[in-house]
């Protein structure tokens, strides 16, 4: 009897949207190659500006709930997304491997600073607080505080290089401040934020906190700057004319804009990435003027 | 939100106010004022010397403009011109660009953080010494009373001053672990409603960080700036560090689009704010934007109400309102409304609107005919939106721009006197039944700068200040400030602090 040689069973890849996995409304895909761009690798959702809009508003909606939790507990899910990628890591580095072409050692080592960075910000969650804010010795008789709180929904485009540590390095700062994301993956490597998206959704991590879409930064960095319930942007990896028309968009309700540039001396598999400035960067910061008296 | 607005406008009217009625009846309050009226208390003007024109402060000395140009500056109190001012161009705004950057690369950014403080400290004590003579010329420039000049804006820029000084040596404790450098030459362009106040929050931090810096005073109000200019003089602050370039909204655009620029810092409105992001998109410039406000303030049925009707007057009618974080909505808990509003209407019957330089003086004048015409066009929105005024009755002088203290009811979260700043005295009054409602209420707009509370019962000052939309919440309190105690504003009133440790992050890079 002759050999039944088994077919591989292919993944569809969908975009992350209030924790659920959606193929984009648009119903548009793009097929992706491996790395050497012959072979086959996925057909990867274009995210439409619809999918986009669901995305903020399934992120506004998470938003409440997981800036209410105690930051104690914002940490440990951060740890248990951790965990889980410590677990799966060997699909990150098949994605990663596959997807960039880098070598398997290479793609081991990215993989272990990613979930090292991870482990490092879910540390921060209940820290913020203490090292950002402070008491102000005002002249007058008040108790005078001021707190950092989450800015609210941040729209994060990430880079090409690194695409798993880069994403890292920008997302998870940013939902240890509280915040809720609406995330553009790497364009050219998407299908390693999907494979992070299905990592993340077998974690603790709350539905909506992370959303990640993938598709053309050119059709959706415009409505995400111009989005009136997005707070800020966190950008990288795009050219100075889509940082002036995304800030030019991005002040109609005057959101927070910070452009993150890598450079010779902090590239994403540095450790100056690991910091407070991502996270303090989407902080608001609260002053509270509270009597003191009978 | 659209739809959020119309549920809200539905609450708002099955817990409409009733009809507000008079003041109490007269016999129950002995109205000491009008059986002995004040004599009036008149501020000496002797003290200030305002010269026939005004140069621009450029590389330490005054001169003239290139554009050759000149505008009038008034006393909004009587419209009588007080002098000319130059008004700066292109070359001039340029010349002062590059005074700062020669200053900034050669002086200040070397000098050690020590010798800085003393700089900043002499300025700070300079100010106080002075501290009549800027009273004065702030209140004829601006008409705002000089009880408010004398006690609130040249102390508190004195008190700026003092306590940036004593950070320029000791930027290593700002972030723990980190090292921090200036940011390089700051363009700020500053308002007309606290004119010295805000060239103090401006440029004491600069320069305790290292900047140097070119300020744009307002149109309007460029006098104590100028005098500020010969402050620096007598500090013997080396040449370029500060330089002040006087103008309109051209001379502001000029320099903040300036190439040479490293950090743009502006107080205005939230419109003109929104057009300077535009105008450095991609310009890699960092910006510090303390834009419009709306604020809440909220009263509770269990807040000291005789207090509380001191905040909601010192929140809106404060400066003539104009102020960015004026509390301009009244939030109050529908069991408490009638009593407050008509305690709040008593109250009113007692406030002095006239001669800003009279000391007993409680509302002075509105600052420009065109901030007149924009409180008069919004009230009259209101009107036509069917809300139902109430206006001090009082006689206004018949020179100069003058607007009595007002208050609408009836109004809608949706109404436009509700959602827009109207930036003069004139207060809205909505009611609330839960804490859950005034917090939705006091969100629901596009502003964030800050918010009042009032209420007895501490955990619940700390709830809603924690849910509370805004950069300062003030609990049992209103309109403080303190040069340790960061201000600055969510959403669309901007972003960036004033003030305190954060306040001076806004002028470094971190290493």
């Amino acid at each position: 009897m002759e050999e039944v040689v088994r077919l591989g069973v292919q993944k569809t890849r969908k975009l992350y949207i209030g924790g659920s996995f959606n193929r984009s409304e648009s119903g548009r895909s793009r097929p992706v190659y491996q790395a050497g761009g012959k072979k086959f690798l996925a057909n990867v959702c274009l995210a439409s500006r619809k999918d986009l809009r669901d995305a903020v508003q399934a992120a506004r909606k998470a938003l409440t709930a997981w800036r209410a939790k105690t930051a104690y507990n914002r940490g440990q899910i951060l740890y248990r997304m951790a965990e889980m990628m410590e677990s799966r890591r060997s699909e990150l580095e098949t994605e990663l491997a596959q997807a960039t072409g880098m070598k398997e050692n290479e793609a081991r080592e990215e993989t272990s600073m990613a979930i090292d960075r991870v482990i490092y910000y879910a540390g921060w969650c209940d820290k913020i607080v203490q090292v950002v804010g402070n008491a102000n010795p005002v002249a007058a008789p008040y108790f005078n505080f001021t707190i950092p709180e989450p800015v609210g929904v941040v729209g994060v485009v990430c880079p090409n290089e690194n695409p798993l540590l880069s994403f890292i390095s920008l997302v998870i700062p940013i939902v240890a401040g509280g915040n809720s994301t609406v995330c553009l993956a790497s364009e050219k490597y998407p299908t390693v934020a999907v494979c992070l998206a299905e990592i993340f959704a077998t974690s603790d991590l709350p539905g909506g906190v992370i959303n990640i879409l993938t598709g053309n930064r050119s059709e959706l960095l415009g409505p995400m700057a111009s989005h009136m319930d997005v707070n800020a942007l966190a950008l990288a990896g795009i050219s100075l004319e889509e940082e002036k028309e995304a800030q030019m968009a991005a002040a109609e309700n005057v959101k927070r804009v910070r452009v993150y540039r890598e450079n010779k001396s902090t590239p994403w598999t540095s450790l100056a990435w690991e910091n407070i400035d991502v996270i303090a960067d989407y902080m608001e910061l609260k002053t509270v003027w509270h009597p003191i008296g009978s | 939100m659209g739809r959020k607005t119309k549920t809200l406008a539905k609450t708002e009217r099955q817990t409409k106010l009733k009809k507000v009625s008079s003041a109490e009846p007269s016999h129950q309050i002995i109205q000491f004022g009008k059986i002995w009226p004040y004599a009036p208390a008149p501020e000496s003007t002797k003290i200030v010397n305002i010269q026939p024109r005004y140069e621009l402060f450029i590389n330490g000395k005054f001169v003239p403009p290139r554009s050759g140009q000149y505008f009038d500056v008034i006393n909004p109190a009587n419209e009588q011109k007080l002098c000319e001012v130059a008004e700066a161009g292109e070359a001039d705004v340029d010349a002062a660009v590059r005074a700062a950057r020669q200053a900034y690369e050669k002086i200040w950014r070397k000098m050690p953080g020590k010798e800085r403080a003393k700089y900043i400290f002499r300025i700070a004590r300079i100010l106080q010494e002075r501290s009549r003579e800027f009273a004065v010329l702030e209140t004829i420039n601006n008409g705002k009373p000089i009880r408010e000049t004398r006690d609130f804006d040249v102390p508190m820029s004195a008190a700026h001053f003092f306590y940036y000084a004593g950070w320029a040596d000791k930027l290593n404790y700002l972030i723990p672990g980190r090292e921090v450098a200036p940011l390089g030459v700051a363009g700020q362009v500053i308002p007309w409603n606290f004119p010295l106040l805000m060239a103090a929050w401006k440029i004491a931090p600069a320069l305790a960080a290292g900047n140097t810096v070119v300020l744009k005073p307002a149109e309007t109000t460029p006098l104590t700036a100028l005098l500020l200019a010969e402050v620096i003089q007598q500090a013997e602050l080396p040449p370029g560090v500060v330089n002040i370039v006087t103008g309109a909204g051209a001379t502001g655009a000029l320099l903040v689009s300036h190439p040479d620029v490293d950090k743009v810092a502006f107080t205005g409105s939230t419109a003109v704010g929104k057009k300077i992001l535009r105008a450095i998109a991609g310009t890699g410039k960092k910006a510090t934007m303390e834009l419009g406000g709306k604020a809440a303030n909220i009263v509770f049925e269990d807040a000291p109400l005789d207090q509380a009707v001191e905040g909601i007057v010192n929140g809106i009618y404060f400066n003539q309102g104009h102020v960015c974080c004026a509390g301009s909505r009244l939030l109050v808990q529908e069991s408490v409304a009638e009593i407050v509003l008509r305690k709040l209407m008593r109250r009113m019957e007692t406030l002095i609107v006239g001669d800003p330089l009279d000391k007993n003086t409680d509302i002075g004048a509105i600052n420009s005919r065109m901030q007149l015409k924009k409180i008069q066009e919004l009230t009259q929105v209101g009107l036509q939106e069917g809300a139902q005024i109430y206006q001090k009755r009082c006689e206004l002088p018949s020179k100069g721009f003058w607007y009595p203290p007002t208050f609408f009811t009836n109004v809608a979260q949706s109404s436009r006197i509700v959602r827009e700043e109207i930036f003069g005295p004139v207060l809205t009054i909505q009611t609330f039944r839960t804490p859950e409602e005034a917090i939705e209420k006091a969100n629901n707009i596009a502003y964030g700068l800050s918010a009042g509370v009032w209420t007895e019962k501490g955990s619940k000052i700390l709830k809603m200040a924690s849910q509370l939309q805004a950069g300062v919440v003030w609990a049992n309190t209103y309109n403080k400030f303190d040069p340790s105690s960061p201000f600055g504003g969510y959403k669309e009133s901007g972003f960036g602090r004033e003030g305190g440790r954060q306040g001076l992050l806004d002028y470094v890079k971190i290493l």
